[in-house]
């Protein structure tokens, strides 16, 4: 055994920014085919599902209930695998990595925000915030100053020290986003972000979401049945059974 | 099914199926505990229900009876004098003598200190038929029907009852060989007592009893029937002021209430244990119901919003804690019937006490005691239940039904003052007197002290893990385990509860036998300082006259002999009789206080044992009147000695005083010490060579190794119960560990899939998982260990003194109390990680998902 932390095989890649080859999709999956069992035969959740997402990029996903958008997410971070076709992130190929180096793309290239926030409620807020980088192997130190930062830009400055219990769920999901965001992933997968919250409160925290990512210069791709939500993106997709079926480009 | 509402049943029953392990445990704890207390009851009462029977079946059931205080007896003349009485209708006299048959030890053969066989005793009686028949008809009608057929008076006939028959193995028609007084003889069986089923008893004409047994004007009892329509109060009060000093005035309750008291303290102390047992069946339920209520908020706030009141709430957690409670009961009354079965035709009715030998127990099923140990299982799965009960009925369903219900704070300390208040009254009852001569307020403080210690233990975890979660290890895994058990403490310590009153309960247990076990060796090496040790079964009378003591010293490689005479005397009739020691030599005895100072005039000094002077308020110098010899004389305690060997009390008395006293200078032990370089075995046969043939037969010869041996062996014996009740508090103990500890972590489903999610491997998780539950297990076992050693101070200080009347020293069983704590540690960490696979799998991601 290695006498360093079992993240350490993480740190090579929390440096700095992977280098983005101009043009080449963060994201691109193609051929995507999924079934999940269900009685009388397995289910075809989607088949056929080319998408490629680019650096900046803020793309949605809408569809009906259980046509499987979330399961898309999971194929896409490697936590769930297709039945066919394959998916690549900053050019590797994610089904040629075994379950560590998923964990570590995940951990390098990867932000996930969630509807129920998933805030650990024994961890203060800084900690919760630090928790990519301490995984990375970033010393306590470092990871602490640099989710205080992070707090500073989601509105929550100064409050590092307090405890989950005590926080609104429009804060609990700017704790989520600071976490998706703190360690700089060139994607953030984001599954319904806004959907615990009221109206304005979802504004609010789109916006963070979309600014932030946009200061670091991250892919977002947003599961959503919020029309708002799909509204802000710069491109909007269906999911149905045969694949993705182009939505208005609504932004430039 | 009427009793509960529809939805109610739904819901009993939904989660029953949903987590079937968890509730087996609970239902398994409860069962248990009242299993062990209705075993107890059971056993118990069918060994003083026998033990009864056999005292009356010895006493034939007279209205009254003057007994002797000791084995020498009365003169025979009191019983003209106590029939002249108007009060009195009939008397029978009776000679009654401790008896025993069989080879008791041959030299060479059985180790000389083998155990002596308790089936080896009986009672014989010497009664007069004819006058028996109108006092105690029960003994004499045994005797009637042969008396037509014409008995060969002269061959020396007997009747024995059919358990003596059956234990000796002899049937009507065999020459039985036995020995009473130091005497040994062979008589003829021609009958069967009836009615004496449980008593080992043997019945002989008085005169021959009184000829042949060298009691000659000598009586150990009389047997009254008072006269019709006479005040039994005025009737005693009359009998007694005839009394010489030497007899006393005994009704039956008296023998029956001695037994009781025999086996009280015993019975109390496993039937407290039992309870002890129960009340940690109580805290599993309390965690199962605790862990449950919390998982289930989101539905309960369903339940609120789709109109059930908050009564209707408790109502339907209290019934689940019912439920819970009732198959417990059902299950621990059959199963402590059980029990109860295996330990009385495996040990006998005193479980291996040894308190009731010579009586053959018999079960019986009493539905009263039932109901009352089942409800005790009710009553405790209701208490566990009432507590997690009225917090969810506190939750508000809105915030809950949004996933923002009860949300662990760490910024709310737990609080540490209700521990501590009840520690502290643990610690107050601790010093508290016996009550009723029982060590209740004792047990008081054991439940105090460990239902504080779970209490604290919140505080304490938070306390303890402070400094780690401030400092921070720079190891995400080790981070994130101590930190959520400083963050939540709560949580940890329902995980917890189960196995700190399992650990305590088991350490104080295992601590007091440990320091009891090492007392009694310590105590057994100071009072067999000589080489070779020789004792006379049923010597209460005869045994070794003074020329057989000259020839016994005289052995070569002999270099000193102390000659002891052990006799019983009835100092109070409401107790068991105390054994008066008449020794001579220097006593070599450990004592636990003495005085200097010297005997007052016209007194004698005696040393008195230490439950002696428990039992009889006797201090250190002071003065007390005991007959013996049939006169009253004043005794100076000079010294008190630490005496595990009996529970009711002996006097020890220089053997010149009490040669002056009695007149009887006959010894029944004698302690020898062996030229060095000897070998004890030859000098052990030369002795039995010396020994005159009437004693030979009754010699045990003994060696202090093996005595100590088997001292040892039968203290183990008498302490297997006790195991086996330590093995079954660890067993629940860990089953509770390992349930809700898998609880708590199938019900942090998203938490790992969150972290999943954000590029934590399995194995990293499983590893955070290991280490919680081996944090878990450590904090659980220092402090089940530090609570148990406070309990094991109070059983070795407060209850053993109290219940038995002795003291000990505290031992501790270093390996037993390391093996336990790493036995938790591997136990909470495996169980934490094979949750752990269970919540990882795909369930884990897609609880990421869940919408609360």
């Amino acid at each position: 055994m290695r006498a360093e932390t079992p993240f350490a095989m993480v740190q090579p890649f929390v440096a700095g920014p992977p280098p983005l080859i101009d043009a080449a999709p963060i994201l691109s999956a193609q051929g995507l085919a999924k079934s999940v069992p269900a009685a009388g035969g397995p289910r075809r959740l989607f088949a056929g599902l080319d998408l490629a997402v680019a650096a900046g990029e803020v793309v949605a996903i809408t569809g009906e209930s259980g046509v499987g958008k979330s399961t898309l997410l999971n194929i896409i971070a490697g936590l769930d695998t297709p039945d066919a076709g394959d998916v690549r992130i900053a050019g590797q190929d994610v089904a040629r990595l075994n379950e560590a180096a998923r964990a570590a793309l995940r951990c390098r290239q990867l932000g996930f925000v969630f509807q129920a926030f998933h805030v650990l409620p024994h961890l203060d807020l800084a900690r919760n915030v630090a928790l990519p980088l301490a995984l990375a192997g970033m010393p306590q130190r470092e990871a602490l100053a640099r989710a205080e930062a992070m707090l500073i830009k989601v509105g929550l400055g100064g409050r590092g020290g307090d405890w989950p219990a005590a926080l609104s769920g429009g804060e609990l999901q700017r704790i989520a986003i600071a976490r998706a965001l703190v360690h700089a992933p060139p994607l953030v997968l984001a599954d319904e972000p806004t959907g615990n919250l009221d109206p304005e409160t979802a504004r609010r925290v789109l916006d963070l979401l979309l600014a932030q990512a946009r200061d670091e210069g991250a892919a977002v791709l947003i599961v959503t049945h919020s029309e708002m939500v799909a509204a802000a993106a710069t491109r909007a997709v269906r999911l149905t059974a045969d694949g993705l079926a182009a939505g208005t480009t609504l932004a430039a | 099914m009427g009793i509960m509402p529809a939805p109610t049943r739904w819901l009993l029953i939904g989660e029953w199926r949903a987590q079937p392990l968890r509730i087996a445990v609970a239902v398994l704890a409860i069962a248990v505990g009242v299993a062990l207390g209705f075993a107890v009851h059971l056993v118990n009462s069918a060994a003083l229900a026998s033990f009864g029977r056999a005292v009356a079946s010895v006493q034939g059931r007279a209205d009254l009876a003057v007994r002797a205080r000791s084995p020498a007896g009365f003169d025979e003349a009191l019983y003209p004098r106590i029939a002249r009485l108007p009060a009195v209708a009939a008397v029978s006299p009776v000679v009654e003598l401790q008896a025993s048959w069989g080879e008791l030890a041959r030299p060479g053969e059985r180790g000389a200190g083998a155990p002596k066989v308790d089936g080896g005793r009986f009672t014989l009686l010497g009664i007069d038929m004819l006058r028996a028949a109108r006092v105690t008809p029960g003994l004499a009608a045994a005797m009637a029907p042969s008396i037509g057929n014409q008995p060969d008076w002269d061959g020396d006939p007997m009747w024995l009852s059919p358990a003596l028959a059956n234990a000796a193995g002899v049937k009507i028609g065999d020459m039985f060989g036995f020995t009473a007084a130091g005497i040994q003889v062979r008589w003829k069986v021609v009958g069967l007592l009836p009615g004496s089923e449980d008593a080992r008893l043997a019945v002989i004409d008085i005169a021959g009893a009184q000829w042949r047994f060298a009691q000659l004007a000598r009586l150990q009892r009389l047997d009254l029937k008072l006269a019709e329509g006479v005040d039994a109060d005025a009737a005693r009060r009359a009998i007694t002021a005839a009394l010489p000093a030497d007899a006393v005035l005994a009704t039956p309750e008296d023998e029956a209430s001695r037994a009781d008291a025999l086996s009280r303290a015993y019975r109390v102390n496993l039937g407290m244990l039992a309870l002890v047992a129960l009340l940690t069946g109580g805290f599993l339920v309390w965690s199962a119901q605790a862990l449950s209520v919390a998982r289930r908020q989101p539905q309960f706030a369903l339940l609120a919003v789709l109109g059930l009141p908050r009564e209707g709430l408790v109502r339907q957690l209290l019934i689940e804690g019912l439920a819970l409670g009732l198959a417990g009961a059902l299950l621990g009354v059959g199963l402590g019937y059980g029990l109860a079965s295996l330990v009385v035709t495996q040990f006998g009715g005193d479980l291996g006490g040894g308190y009731f030998s010579g009586a053959n127990a018999q079960l019986a099923f009493p539905p009263l005691a039932a109901l009352v140990f089942g409800a005790l299982g009710i009553v405790t799965a209701l208490a566990g239940s009432l507590a997690p009960a009225l917090n969810a009925a506190r939750q508000s369903p809105a915030a809950a039904l949004k996933g923002m219900g009860e949300r662990p704070d760490p910024a709310r300390p737990p609080r540490a003052w209700p521990g501590l208040a009840l520690l502290a009254a643990g610690g107050v009852a601790a010093l508290g007197p016996p009550l009723w001569g029982l060590p209740i307020l004792g047990y008081a403080a054991m439940a105090l002290l460990l239902a504080g210690g779970v209490a604290l233990m919140p505080a304490l975890v938070r306390a303890l893990l402070a400094p780690l979660a401030r400092a921070g290890s720079g190891v995400p895994a080790v981070d994130l385990a101590v930190r959520r058990l400083w963050g939540v403490p709560q949580a940890a310590s329902l995980a917890l509860s189960g196995i700190v009153a399992s650990t305590a309960l088991m350490v104080a247990m295992a601590v007091m036998v440990a320091s009891f076990r090492q007392s009694v060796d310590d105590w057994l090496v100071a009072v067999l300082p000589s080489d070779l040790y020789l004792h006379l079964e049923a010597a209460d009378a005869g045994g070794l006259a003074p020329a057989d003591q000259a020839r016994l010293s005289a052995v070569p490689g002999v270099t000193n002999v102390r000659f002891q005479r052990l006799q019983t005397i009835r100092i109070d009739p409401d107790r068991p009789a105390v054994m008066l020691m008449a020794q001579g030599g220097q006593a070599s005895l450990p004592m636990v206080a003495r005085t200097d100072a010297p005997a007052p005039p016209g007194s004698t000094a005696v040393l008195i044992s230490e439950p002696m002077a428990w039992l009889y308020g006797w201090r250190v110098g002071a003065v007390h009147g005991v007959v013996i010899g049939g006169v009253e004389r004043p005794l100076f305690v000079a010294g008190i000695w630490r005496d595990y060997a009996r529970q009711w009390g002996a006097l020890l008395l220089p053997m010149a005083d009490y040669q002056r006293f009695t007149g009887d200078a006959h010894a029944s032990e004698a302690a020898f010490d062996l030229v060095p370089g000897h070998d004890a075995g030859i000098v052990q046969k030369a002795l039995h060579e010396a020994l005159p043939p009437a004693v030979a037969g009754q010699a045990q010869f003994g060696r202090p190794a093996e005595m100590r041996k088997v001292a040892l062996e039968i203290f183990d014996r008498s302490f297997a119960v006790t195991y086996a009740l330590e093995a079954i508090a660890i067993l629940i103990g860990l089953a509770g560990v390992a349930t809700s500890f898998s609880a708590q972590v199938l019900a942090r489903m998203r938490e790992f899939g969150m972290l999943r999610h954000i590029g934590v491997t399995q194995r990293q998780i499983l590893a955070m998982l290991a280490l919680e539950g081996s944090g878990l297990g450590l904090l659980g076992a220092l402090a089940g260990c530090t609570l148990g050693l406070v309990m094991a101070l109070v059983l070795v200080r407060v209850i053993n003194p109290q219940s038995f009347h002795w003291t000990m020293d505290l031992a501790l069983p270093w390996p037993v109390l390391g093996g336990l704590v790493l036995a938790l540690l591997a136990c909470a960490a495996g169980t934490a990680v094979v949750a752990g696979r269970r919540a990882l799998g795909q369930g884990a991601l897609l609880a990421v998902r869940a919408d609360w």
